[in-house]
């Protein structure tokens, strides 16, 4: 059952098919295009490029209680890339932390949810982002508050590749790394672009996986929208104890699902659909999910 | 009577390990040692400054988390254990500790109002020749800006111990600015109310308001006027600016009419500004001076030759203060 709610718990590795968490990645393109639209402007690439990403944790891979949202043995999930939060909203909503009816405020004066997540605002976030790079350091902070206070939670943090540039991601790696953080785990969502083009055009951050290897991480290298790869290396990953905290390069398209937006995944980076443009994305998807 | 001047000395944090963690050298070591025995969420951080630490890593050594040169990482990484239930105190040389971090203070702490304390040792001139980089002259106009973060800045050993007892179990973020060059003010450990200045003498002539090292400077100077001038000195220990103690600025510029503000801050966005806001705000008529640093390029040098080249020295205070009154 994919939307258990109320105060029970989502046990980590839940029964789910792949052909369940496809619709799910496909559905969180089809909210986002509608939250985006109804907001005026929005990420649409990046969020897709993130959607199997994200559908695989939430409906697979994360011990979470919607019902009691800080629920201390939860696991984390903090998103890096914060611009694709849209993405995650109709998912929280589904799973319960919130009524379905707060998408309806997307975007407007007083709403809990926005472009960016608030985790003072909007139940379920594990913390704010918005300012890239800040939030590997974070969860590095909360995988040390787990040791230190002996929580089994897992930290999640997506990041995404052009966020790599940002020295201080390089200084949580380090740090990670240096207290053996084996219950960290950082997710690349590397879709090789960044707000005005190829990433590695702009500064180049490859090769990753020997980066990371480097610095003392478990690198797993991976396609970002394969459902069972996704599972697979969720849900095998080393036991909490393991000293190394891991990596998963999740290589990805940006615009993935959309073939307008897989060909200009740059010019979809921020924007907004026209109505006819809105209607042919929506055909595409739904096609593909019935 | 000659004015005392502040210790010559630069102040090397680097050898504090070779202290035991006393009150009188090393405060804000001593205040987060008593702190920690009586409070398990504390934790301290640092950014290669461990040495400042060495007796809190002695007694809780699994409640120290080093993190190298990196303050930025060390302020979110702090942020994300506050997340979780526990309470950090990041000592950091405070030029790098706000103004580097300053937009992961706000961001990351500030907006979401948790419970990190910054410790900013050798705040203002304190590393005088090691250069410009290392002061902190900007740091209170940076951290009073950030809406939920309580700033304290204390006026000597005991001072640091009752600041950071007060502001200990706070829900939000705290800056905590230590002024290493401050003279002995308070013989015993002094009580602040949340917000409130404390009132060290009367006076109506002048008012002298201080906070870190200009809190000694005030009084020592308040001394001076009275015995050679017979200017009486209304004093303030203005320890907190955020929040800060409205109701005694304008009971003092009523008072005197004559306010004088003295800090190892740049004149602007610190103190000064919070009197001359105030003042304008309640329409009151005051004549207003400031002993602080210059909005310029500042010189490099030992703390005591700049304090005295910066009038930052009890006779600079008197000068400005008769300044003031003779108008």
């Amino acid at each position: 059952m994919l939307n258990d709610i109320g105060s029970a718990t989502l046990e980590r590795g839940r029964a789910v098919t792949d052909a369940e968490l496809e619709r799910k990645a496909d559905w969180i393109r089809l909210q986002t295009v509608e939250l985006i639209a109804q907001a005026g402007l929005g990420h649409y690439s990046s969020t897709f490029s993130s959607a199997e990403i994200v559908a695989t944790l939430y409906y697979h891979t994360l011990r979470l209680r919607p019902g009691e949202p800080r629920w201390p043995d939860r696991d984390r999930f903090l998103l890096g890339k914060g611009h694709v939060a849209t993405g995650l909203w109709p998912v929280l909503a589904d799973l319960g932390y919130y009524p379905r009816d707060w998408l309806k405020q997307f975007g407007k004066v007083g709403s809990p949810l926005n472009d960016h997540p608030n985790m003072r605002l909007a139940p379920g976030i594990d913390f704010s982002s918005g300012s890239l790079g800040h939030n590997l350091s974070v969860g590095t902070g909360m995988a040390l508050a787990a040791r230190l206070s002996g929580h089994d939670y897992r930290t999640f943090v997506l990041t995404g590749d052009g966020e790599l540039q940002e020295g201080q991601v390089w200084e949580a790696v380090m740090a990670a790394s240096h207290y053996k953080l084996g219950n960290l785990v950082a997710i690349v969502d590397a879709n090789g672009f960044s707000g005005s083009g190829p990433t590695s055009a702009a500064m180049n951050i490859e090769p990753l996986a020997a980066r990371f290897d480097a610095f003392g991480w478990l690198v797993r290298e991976i396609d970002g929208h394969d459902i069972p790869a996704l599972r697979q290396t969720f849900g095998t990953l080393p036991e909490i104890e393991s000293q190394q905290p891991v990596c998963v390069i999740a290589r990805t398209e940006k615009g993935h699902g959309v073939e307008m937006m897989e060909k200009q995944p740059q010019a979809w980076h921020l924007g907004l659909l026209t109505h006819e443009q809105q209607a042919d994305v929506v055909a595409e998807i739904s096609g593909r999910m019935r | 009577m000659t004015s005392p001047t502040p210790t010559p000395k630069m102040v090397d944090v680097f050898s504090d390990i070779d202290r035991d963690t006393a009150l009188k050298s090393n405060p804000s070591g001593y205040a987060v040692t008593e702190l920690a025995a009586g409070d398990p969420r504390i934790l301290t951080m640092t950014a290669d400054l461990s040495n400042t630490l060495a007796e809190f890593r002695e007694h809780f050594p699994e409640r120290y988390v080093e993190l190298g040169i990196a303050e930025t990482n060390s302020v979110s990484v702090a942020a994300g254990l506050a997340a979780c239930g526990y309470l950090p105190y990041i000592f950091s040389m405070a030029p790098f500790g706000v103004l580097k971090c300053a937009e992961q203070l706000r961001t990351d702490v500030d907006y979401n109002h948790l419970p990190v304390r910054l410790v900013g040792r050798l705040s203002g001139l304190a590393m005088g020749y090691f250069g410009t980089s290392h002061y902190a002259v900007e740091d209170i106009a940076i951290a009073r800006m950030l809406a939920n973060t309580t700033v304290v800045a204390p006026a000597d050993a005991n001072s640091v111990l009752s600041l950071m007892r007060a502001t200990a179990g706070l829900d939000g973020p705290v800056y905590i600015r230590i002024a290493e060059a401050a003279e002995q003010v308070y013989d015993e450990v002094p009580e602040y109310g949340r917000g409130q200045w404390r009132h060290l003498r009367q006076g109506g002539d002048v008012t002298l308001a201080g906070h870190g090292m200009g809190v000694g400077l005030a009084r020592q100077a308040a001394d001076i006027l009275q015995a050679e001038h017979g200017i009486e000195a209304d004093v303030y220990d203005a320890a907190y600016l955020k929040p800060y103690d409205e109701a005694a600025i304008v009971a003092t510029a009523s008072r005197t009419g004559k306010v004088l503000t003295i800090e190892d801050h740049i004149g602007t966005g610190g103190l000064g500004t919070i009197v001359a806001e105030t003042v304008a705000r309640h329409r009151l008529t005051a004549g207003l001076a400031s002993a602080a640093l210059p909005d310029t390029d500042l010189e490099v040098g030992v703390p005591a030759e700049l304090y005295e080249h910066y009038g930052l020295t009890a006779g600079g205070v008197v000068a400005r203060a008769l300044q003031l009154v003779q108008g």
